[in-house]
């Protein structure tokens, strides 16, 4: 592969996009796929053909659109328009609607509303608008020409300055600075290098990655490519759910096109770098999210975290320097070094550069999937765009990082939203699940929820965590039954403090935070399931006779 | 080979495109799965003299990771989404509703195999919110009457 051949296939695509007057976009991401979507554009083109208008009009799957909550999206990208909860019954009537361009009123989608104009889509860009499964398109869309530009006209350092620029920092929760963790692992001695790509996406409630990965797969080997050219690595691997099985197919797809064009594997657009990517399935493990649990998991053994340092930078899988980095920090990677690490800097907030794609879920309007620059407000985002709480309910809490994160309410909700600000109200980035609760949501209960997760997900290697999980997940049943006292409440603060500071590893010293945030904001609703405390003057008493006697 | 299942090929040929490698013994794993359903006695004693490792390590690894079972399944299974969303939007009453409809608990197969209950931490699917996945049909925005009235139809129980 050569320049002019990249070029010449963008050219060619978009020649043959050209050709077409009408673009029909049908989303096939999980999410439409499940209210059968696949269905929709089989209807949709038996329509354009009974119509005779095959040669006029194109019939694309493609990936997420965002707005999943009114799914099946079909969207008409000649003429900017959105259907929404599109059943096959409809198909007719949108292939009819082409040619007076009046769009079907009953099924009409407003893209000028702010879920959709309040987007700044950087990692999103070509959700929803390529076909995940043709690497063509994204070549077409500007895709590998970073890659290109990285390996024929910068050297290894100029790439890492360029990513450190940027301001980035690692989008799967920690937010450690990118550009930080690639010098460390190009400054590692040794022969072999590793890039991982974290890919397992276990917070409940957010589904980023996998939307990136059924969306526009090739942007993430793209972006590790990049990294590998920048530390020295030939191999790499992608960790990817079991559960998300639709991702793992067009993950392979794209590995095995982009192979065979010669944009992985030996001497990359005829430079010396060789890089192999390989996918590897999870099991079902959280704590595998963790980098040195799933390393251990990629070695073939049960993922428990090991004690850091060494970090993975210096010994990491095998024994070898290994970087990992989440789906979207990869993702970030290409527009970055196309666009210059300053582009990207001048987006978002002093110490949080950029943007963040956020889940956006539970009692709130408009579910689904945002890209928005950090430093947005979280009022912004659960009301002009999420269009507020359903059922003229009242707002109550946003929680976000999932079991690592806190519940944030009312009072911060004009808080911006980035690294540290979330960290100073006791909730955490996280991967960017963001679960809006109602008035009617019980706070002690989602305690317990979150409580009962990290019980179950502990994988039993430190006793703070195991056995501490436990005895707090027991105190909290004991809460919501009604059987707890002050002191019981107490104790729980206590075994809070405990596994916080003594845990192995994130899932340990961040299992406590669901329950010391809903403390910290909602402890009147503990209070109110509290007992009266009648075994301590019983106690009390049974001392002072102990002491007469 | 444990028999002459032409499935244990396919699981033979997992491990010899890793080399036989002790580290491909999760990959592995993987392929028994798709193949048989779940991972029996047998099965993990082969894996175990394929890759040549402790059959003890084998069982710890099986154990381990949530998505390996040791039990065939049901005929039919359901499964309940308990991520977040869904827990906020009522998950937890759905699961209790078919609990006690068909008398067994998460995890378990009712007495006839007809039917298996499990959950998920997370199907992804958040935007439809509370979800359950039946037979591989993924049911979103569904209610306790119409998960019950889905699976009885499907298991057959209403005939």
């Amino acid at each position: 592969m050569t320049a002019e051949e990249l070029e010449t296939i963008a050219q060619e695509e978009r020649e043959a996009c050209g050709r077409k007057k009408h673009h029909l976009h049908v989303c096939m991401a999980a999410g439409c796929l499940s209210s059968c979507s696949d269905r929709v554009k089989d209807a949709l083109e038996a329509q354009v053909k009974a119509a005779g208008l095959e040669e006029h009009c194109q019939v694309k799957p493609v990936g997420c659109m965002g707005l999943c909550a009114a799914g099946p999206l079909v969207s008409v990208a000649d003429q900017n328009v959105m259907y929404k909860e599109v059943t096959p019954d409809d198909a007719a009537d949108i292939v009819g609607a082409l040619k007076t361009q009046q769009p079907v009123q009953r099924l009409h989608c407003r893209m000028d509303v702010p879920f959709f104009a309040r987007q700044k889509k950087i990692v999103l860009e070509n959700c929803g608008v390529i076909d995940p499964e043709r690497i063509e398109e994204y070549i077409a869309a500007g895709g590998y020409t970073a890659l290109h530009q990285a390996l024929t006209s910068m050297n290894t350092a100029e790439v890492i300055a360029e990513v450190s620029r940027s301001g980035l920092r690692g989008r799967g929760g920690a937010g450690y600075p990118t550009g930080l963790k690639w010098s460390m692992v190009a400054k590692a001695g040794g022969a072999t290098k590793y890039v991982i790509c974290n890919a397992d996406e276990g917070d409940p409630g957010a589904f980023m990655d996998r939307s990136v990965l059924e969306s526009d797969p090739h942007r993430v080997l793209e972006g590790m490519a990049i990294a590998a050219y920048a530390v020295g690595a030939s191999r790499g691997y992608i960790y990817v759910r079991a559960e998300y099985p639709l991702a793992v197919k067009r993950l392979k797809i794209a590995i095995r096109q982009a192979e065979k064009q010669g944009l992985l594997g030996h001497n990359i657009f005829g430079t010396p770098l060789s890089f192999e990517i390989d996918i590897r399935l999870g099991a079902g493990a959280y704590v595998c999210g963790e980098e040195t649990a799933l390393i251990a998991s990629i070695e073939g053994e049960r993922g428990q975290p090991r004690p850091r340092p060494p970090f993975p930078a210096e010994s990491g899988l095998w024994g070898a320097p290994t970087l990992i980095n989440n789906v979207e920090t990869f993702a970030n990677i290409p527009p970055i070094i196309r666009q210059g690490g300053q582009w990207y800097a001048a987006i978002g907030t002093e110490k949080s550069k950029g943007t963040k794609t956020f889940a956006l879920a539970g009692k709130v309007n408009n579910t689904g999937l945002i890209e928005v620059p950090m430093g947005i407000t979280l009022r912004e985002i659960i009301y002009d765009m999420g269009g507020g709480i359903p059922d003229g309910k009242k707002f109550k809490a946003v929680q976000t990082g999932g079991p690592s994160g806190g519940c944030i309410p009312e009072q911060f909700l004009d808080m911006p939203v980035d690294y540290d600000s979330l960290v100073k109200v006791g909730s955490i980035m996280g991967s960017g699940g963001m679960i809006i609760m109602d008035e009617t949501s019980s706070m002690v209960d989602v305690a317990r929820y979150f409580m009962e997760f990290c019980m179950t997900e502990s994988c039993g290697k430190c006793v703070p965590c195991r056995v501490g999980t436990v005895q707090m997940h027991d105190l909290l049943t004991k809460i919501i039954d009604r059987k707890a006292t002050v002191r019981d409440l107490a104790l729980l603060e206590e075994l809070c403090d405990m596994v916080r500071n003594t845990s192995l590893c994130g899932l340990g010293q961040n299992a406590p935070n669901a329950v010391l945030s809903t403390l910290r904001y909602f402890r009147n609703e503990y209070d109110e399931l509290l007992v009266e405390d009648d075994a301590e003057p019983a106690l009390a008493d049974a001392g002072a006779k102990e002491n007469a006697s | 080979m444990p028999s002459a299942d032409k499935r244990w090929r396919i699981v033979d040929a997992t491990m010899r495109r890793h080399g036989y490698v002790g580290n491909s013994l999760i990959e592995t794993m993987h392929t028994v799965q798709e193949s048989f359903g779940y991972l029996d006695e047998p099965a993990l004693r082969f894996v175990s003299s394929s890759l040549n490792l402790p059959l003890s390590k084998v069982y710890g690894v099986a154990t381990f990771y949530h998505h390996f079972m040791l039990k065939p399944q049901g005929e039919h299974t359901c499964v309940v989404c308990l991520g977040t969303a869904c827990y906020i939007k009522g998950a937890a009453q759905l699961l209790g509703s078919l609990e006690k409809r068909f008398g067994i608990k998460a995890g378990q197969t009712t007495g006839d195999g007809k039917l298996s209950v499990m959950t998920a931490r997370c199907l992804g699917s958040c935007g439809l919110a509370p979800a359950a996945v039946l037979d591989g049909t993924v049911m979103g925005k569904v209610g306790s009457a119409d998960l019950l009235d889905r699976v009885s139809k499907q298991v057959g129980h209403d005939r």
